[in-house]
């Protein structure tokens, strides 16, 4: 493909290059962890669900008492395959009988640990079976109806109230949604556990739950088959427990995922080596699980200024594609995130956006690049607002962006009514038909101000990797350089859920998903 | 262009602006011309349009006409109307609470710290309980600013700390304390169920209850925020939408100024 902007390659691979000397020195650390989130996921992934009387998850319970004990560096699948030897129970008995105080695993005699893993690697391989199962039947649905050509119209449903959630997401779907995203409680990302069941309260979201997925699965299935086309489903794996999430979303078929490596470090004052640690084996889930990841750098952009921090963005954007490459998620399924987020008294600020936007393009040629609209200036005057929007999905027409957040009118104002989300699909299908193959028609001038634009965040970005390449990724973040916010290594929530690993150690997931998890 | 929009009805009312009868302008004094959109929990059809239009008869309006209705899905339907307010409203008689301080600059706010206080003013601000939007605070607080209004972070007489988002009510009281704080400034962004009003009053109970509430200058912001409501809820004051740090600065030293001149 030849750049449209003159792009200085050579100053990519330069960065590319940068990224993976800093996500390969982060992933040393990385291996040699593991916390309480993942070795509830393998709880999880072993069979392990439902909540005690004062609805504390059992896979909570069942960690607490290992780590209570001094065990978490061994791992849940080594108490928990023993115990089975031990006992003769299912998992689900196992830690029934802990949540009752009537067993504690960690005092049982040791078998040897072959027969542990044995044990242990059977449940693994059913469970990642009946994930690819899903994703099976996901590249069915696509393989009957085809996958959707253009940008994927994604919208979000926020009542509190799943079963309000699906009223209004097959609204969405009927008015030519592609994507579903069911916004999280507020708050929720600074839980320790997953709630269980389906919910109906919620702030500014509805809680991400097991049987909440279940039931937006359904029903847009059901949509899927009424509209002819296959509706996505997207949650958030991020916060405390971002493995389960993804856990949970890839046993239920879940499409997309917001996860990021940093946002949690960053915005959700979540300890840096939790989240490394957590974003791991949460990415390589639904890198297996067929997940497409989102990432987000537009978050960057809502604290700090959008023209002099874009090349912060895109330096994100490199070390997000390594971390994600190295948890087995390939390319075509990383969201990789940016935004529309210049301010619109800048004189040529639209220039800068669709300089930037075509940036992330050609920079990242296969990614499904989640693009978000603006939101900053959105004043209440909900009828610039729906302008604003209009140029956001010009760009998005014109440089091929792949997950097209819908801007709202109302932005700034409430989250969206049913009609203010019909105004902006309406606003976003007919923008993208009547200038469906403007891109493909014009190139840019050479030397002028977009390409200067583009190859001056890509020079910032790539001397700002060699920095971090030489500091480390941990100080960096210590120093503030990311959204201007500055966090120290052995701040925040959830450091007291991270252990180092002890010999004995393993997670049967890792390596049955390492594997891959196309049919 | 033979769809009639141009009118040639005779106008049969008063076309002079009269502040006790004060009414919505479209084009004509007291024409009374407004726009509504809403959606309706019903199917698209004939008895939706006239549904429409006897709900905008029952809000007050006179020519009710239902420009443009549209299934949203089946059992939904959106509608733009039009029509002209009957009501009015006596302009004279209207009594609000406005923030009368008089606003400075970032230099004017310094300079007048300077020459009043004579000390740096030490300004706490979170959005606090589960909202999670830092926009308001940052807007007001980071040295960026917004739309090219610097924020407090970078006035040289305020010591400014932006705790972020999610910040409970508890641990912001705790941290105020910690860092002496002359002002409190509250941001609540988003909210659903009113539970900002809620959080809100949480917070001065618990000012309260520590007895701290007259020690510091109380301030709210956020989209949903008034002065007036602000105050009802036992605040100093509150700044909505459009306002701006030096907006917040001018109300806080004048305060301060006041209160200490007793």
């Amino acid at each position: 493909m030849k750049s449209k902007l003159n792009l200085d390659f050579a100053a990519v691979e330069k960065a590319r290059q940068a990224a993976r000397a800093i996500a390969e020195d982060t992933q040393k650390f990385i291996l040699q962890h593991t916390s309480v989130t993942i070795e509830r996921t393998c709880a999880r992934l072993l069979g392990i669900d439902g909540v005690d009387a004062y609805e504390v998850p059992l896979p909570n319970l069942i960690v607490d008492s290992i780590k209570s004990a001094g065990g978490l560096g061994l791992g849940l699948s080594v108490y928990l395959g023993n115990a089975m030897i031990q006992t003769g129970k299912t998992p689900q008995q196992i830690a029934e009988t802990v949540a009752a105080g009537e067993l504690d695993i960690t005092k049982l005699k040791m078998a040897d640990l072959f027969e542990i893993r044995a044990k242990i690697d059977d449940i693994a391989r059913q469970t990642t079976a009946r994930i690819k199962a899903n994703r099976q039947q996901r590249e069915q649905y696509l393989g009957r109806f085809g996958d959707k050509q253009g940008p994927y119209i994604y919208v979000i449903v926020a009542t509190g109230n799943i079963y309000e959630d699906i009223i209004q997401a097959k609204a969405a779907a009927a008015q030519g949604a592609d994507v579903i995203a069911v916004i999280r409680t507020t708050g929720q990302s600074l839980l320790d556990f997953v709630p269980f069941g389906a919910t109906t309260e919620g702030f500014g979201g509805t809680y991400a739950t097991q049987e909440n997925f279940r039931l937006m699965r359904a029903a847009l299935d059901e949509s899927s088959e009424k509209h002819g086309r296959y509706i996505r489903l997207c949650n958030y794996c991020s916060g405390l427990c971002m493995p389960e999430i993804a856990a949970m979303g890839a046993l239920e078929r879940l499409d997309m995922m917001l996860n990021d490596a940093l946002y949690g470090i960053l915005f959700r004052d979540i300890n840096m080596q939790r989240t490394m640690i957590d974003q791991y084996f949460s990415r390589m889930i639904n890198g297996f699980a067929g997940v497409i990841i989102n990432t987000g750098e537009d978050n960057y952009l809502t604290t700090a200024d959008a023209v002099e921090e874009a090349h912060t963005v895109l330096a994100s954007q490199f070390i997000n594609e390594q971390f994600a490459l190295l948890s087995g998620v390939p390319e075509e399924q990383q969201g990789l995130g940016h935004a529309f987020e210049i301010t619109p008294d800048l004189k040529n600020g639209f220039l800068y956006e669709l300089a930037q936007a075509q940036m992330a393009r050609e920079i990242f040629p296969k990614a499904p690049l989640k693009y978000m609209p603006p939101t900053k200036f959105k004043t209440g005057n909900i009828f610039r607002g729906h302008i604003q929007d209009a140029l956001f999905n010009m760009v998005t027409i014109m440089t091929g962006q792949k997950v097209h957040l819908l801007g709202m009118l109302t932005e700034a104002i409430h989250t969206p009514l049913m009609s203010d989300r019909a105004l902006s699909i309406e606003n976003a299908r007919y923008i993208f038909n009547t200038m469906a193959d403007l891109g493909d028609e014009i190139e840019f001038k050479n030397g002028g101000i977009m390409a200067n634009r583009a190859n001056q965040v890509l020079q910032e970005a790539a001397a700002m990797l060699e920095t971090i390449r030489r500091d480390g990724l941990f100080k960096t973040l210590e120093m503030g350089r990311f959204a201007g916010v500055k966090r120290p290594q052995s701040g925040g929530k959830g450091l007291d859920g991270v252990a180092t690993k002890q010999n004995g150690y393993f997670n049967p997931f890792i390596e049955l998903m390492q594997q891959g998890g196309k049919a | 262009m033979s769809s009639g929009l141009y009118s040639t009805k005779a106008r049969d009312f008063c076309q002079t602006l009269d502040l006790t009868k004060v009414k919505p302008y479209g084009d004509t004094m007291n024409d009374g011309k407004v726009q509504v959109s809403f959606t309706l929990p019903i199917a698209d059809d004939e008895r939706a349009i006239e549904a429409a239009r006897q709900l905008g008869l029952k809000m007050g309006l006179s020519d009710v006409l239902v420009a443009h209705h549209e299934a949203l899905d089946k059992e939904f339907t959106f509608f733009v109307v039009y029509g002209n307010m009957t009501h009015t409203v006596d302009l004279t008689t209207i009594k609000v609470c406005t923030i009368d301080s008089q606003v400075l600059d970032m230099h004017g706010v310094d300079d007048f710290i300077k020459q009043n206080i004579g000390r740096k003013l030490v300004v706490v601000g979170a959005s606090t309980g589960t909202d999670a939007h830092t926009v308001g605070i940052d807007a007001i607080m980071n040295m960026k600013g917004y739309a090219g209004h610097y924020g407090l972070e970078r006035y040289e007489m305020i010591e400014a700390y932006n705790l972020g988002s999610q910040v409970a009510n508890e641990e912001f009281v705790k941290r105020a304390t910690e860092l002496k704080a002359d002002v409190l400034l509250v941001s609540q962004t988003v909210t659903q169920k009113d539970v900002h009003v809620s959080n809100l009053i949480e917070l001065v109970e618990l000012l309260e209850a520590s007895r701290l509430r007259d020690k510091v200058i109380l301030v709210a912001g956020g989209p949903r925020i008034n002065n007036e409501l602000a105050k009802e809820l036992g605040y100093d004051a509150g700044f909505g939408p459009g306002k701006f740090a030096e907006h917040v600065a001018s109300f806080f030293i004048e305060e301060f100024v006041r209160r200490h001149k007793k």
